[in-house]
């Protein structure tokens, strides 16, 4: 069963990538303020979104107190 | 506004619109390809004794046709569509987007040519020769850069749930798809594969697992977590509940795969392994399945009213009960009893008819007439008559193939005080014959559906007219 020695190196280095893009998600703030999220897509179609959820300054200010 | 100059005036809907009528188009011939084999089980003498129309050779092409053109045409067009909304942005390197329409149309047109002509590597769901698979490998990395960059270019900083689902489906698909081609070529049309063995069996069931698993799983469960709270107009029931599912999900999959061995040279270990996280992958599906139904909690009048409801509630039950089944299967003891029998055809159908079929067309009728500048199909009525064939269809299937396979399991394992077995295996052919008419019948009404669905996408892309879309502007950030 040699094959073993490729698919689970490769299993556990990509178990691995997925915890450090969690770790990632985590640290860059995707899971804080959940559930308005999910409320947000129902307006996506025409709907302007208000400055707080726009994607430059928050992420900004967040890598500096990271 | 500094992001703005990057910010495509229109959404990038065209690619969207071609995949989405592409998912029909290959949805009616791979469901038709598929009615033809299930007749050549009930008649063999329809293969008419030519080559290219046996079953051997037209299998692979409906597998190939339903799970790579029509739900990967689906996948395509709501992945395109869903991170560019979720994200507020158009595409990242539209032109790439084109090129993986053309690129996946040329690898099934290639399927359809080649798999009838007997070329095939042998590799279930991974059948095409090694020029193809390279083609696949070069429009999997075009689709990768396209939706990755679309993330990188998004305008909301959050990432929607159904985005981490759509690029786990795009990452692990393309790392199952290369390592399990891995192929030594002998000639343009032929190869062999690069392992041997039970070695090539571990790295093939590694493969078709995490292919059920990302490709016709995590992919439509993007689809599920953005269409279900659009069409029911309620935001999912739990958000905090779908970001749970996603991570335990594509923790747990990637090593189910051992349980398509037991019984075989497979090591011991390494099919109880496969049993064990196969099981334990019981919990994230079922609470995603509970999380999508849930979406209608105080609401459920809608599911009433509104057919495409109808379709994208119920394939979620077929996603909780084949994930329900699938666990159960995998125990070694109902895995004597099930494997090499009707009752996995009978399973994957349930998936495949039930969950992945309708959530497609589900989302497929709530985008179709969006993509056309109308609210609506052409004909609502024919979207309900749709949903009650297709579903009377996937319950004659299943419920077939369920008989059929206990049955046959049971007949195989039947042996006499001597020792000696009670029944031939062609008894046990000859009893099937029935339940292969009734799944023939099955089969028949759920390409009905498909036909009443093309009629109704035809007419309304006639009725509609394909308008650009304005991307919403972003009001500058105040901090």
């Amino acid at each position: 069963m040699e094959i073993l020695y490729l698919l689970i190196p490769l299993s556990t280095a990509l178990v691995l990538l997925i915890l450090g893009v969690f770790a990632w998600a985590l640290h860059r703030g995707q899971f804080e303020d959940l559930e308005q999220e999910g409320e947000r897509i129902l307006h996506d179609d025409g709907l302007q979104i208000d400055g707080d959820q726009a994607g430059n300054g928050r992420r900004k200010e967040e890598s500096r107190s990271v | 506004m500094a992001l703005s100059s990057r910010t495509a005036p229109n959404y990038d809907d065209d690619v969207v619109r071609w995949f989405a009528l592409a998912t029909v188009l290959w949805g009616v011939v791979g469901m038709l390809v598929g009615v033809i084999i299930a007749a050549q089980l009930a008649w063999p003498q329809l293969n008419l004794g030519i080559p290219w129309l046996s079953y051997g050779r037209l299998r692979p092409l409906h597998t190939n046709a339903v799970i790579f053109a029509f739900g990967g045409c689906a996948l395509f067009a709501t992945a395109y569509h869903v991170v560019q909304r979720t994200g507020q942005t158009g595409l990242f390197l539209p032109w790439l987007a084109k090129f993986t329409f053309f690129g996946w149309q040329l690898v099934i047109l290639l399927a359809a040519v080649t798999l009838p002509l007997g070329f095939t590597s042998g590799k279930e769901y991974a059948e095409l020769e090694w020029p193809i698979d390279i083609l696949i490998a070069v429009v999997w990395v075009a689709f990768a850069v396209v939706f990755f960059g679309t993330v990188g270019i998004r305008k909301v900083r959050h990432i929607y749930v159904a985005n981490w689902f759509f690029g786990a489906f795009i990452i692990a698909v393309a790392l199952l798809h290369i390592v399990n081609s891995a192929a030594i070529p002998v000639s343009l049309t032929k190869s062999y594969s690069a392992y041997a063995g039970v070695q090539d069996a571990m790295v093939q069931w590694w493969y078709g697992h995490n292919a059920v698993g990302f490709f016709l799983t995590a992919g439509f469960l993007g689809m599920m977590y953005y269409y279900i709270p659009k069409q029911a107009e309620r935001p999912v029931y739990s958000y905090r509940l779908s970001i749970v599912h996603f991570w335990a999900l594509i923790f747990t999959y990637m090593w189910a795969g051992p349980h398509h061995l037991h019984y075989t040279a497979l090591p011991d270990w390494a099919q109880s392994i496969g049993m064990l996280f196969s099981l334990v992958l019981l919990a994230p599906s079922w609470g995603g399945m509970i999380n999508g139904i849930m979406t209608l909690s105080g609401a459920w009048h809608k599911l009433r009213d509104d057919p495409i409801l109808k379709f994208l509630i119920v394939s979620l039950s077929f996603y909780g009960m084949s994930t329900f089944e699938g666990p159960m299967m995998s125990i070694k003891t109902v895995n004597a009893l099930s494997h090499y029998t009707d009752w996995t055809v009978g399973h994957v159908h349930s998936g495949a008819l039930g969950w992945v079929g309708l959530i497609s067309m589900g989302a497929m009728y709530h985008l179709i007439p969006k993509l056309y500048g109308r609210k609506d199909m052409y004909s609502v009525r024919a979207i309900e008559l749709h949903f009650w064939i297709a579903t009377i269809g996937i319950v004659l299937y299943i419920a077939a193939m369920w008989i059929a396979g206990v049955m046959q399991g049971l007949m195989w394992r039947a042996i006499n005080p001597d020792g000696t077995l009670v029944y031939t295996f062609v008894e046990s052919v000859k009893a099937t014959y029935p339940f292969y008419v009734i799944r023939l019948l099955g089969g028949l009404l759920y390409l009905s559906g498909m036909l009443i669905m093309a009629w109704n996408t035809v007419m309304t892309v006639r009725a509609g007219k394909a308008l650009p879309v304005p991307v919403p502007p972003v009001a500058a950030a105040h901090a």
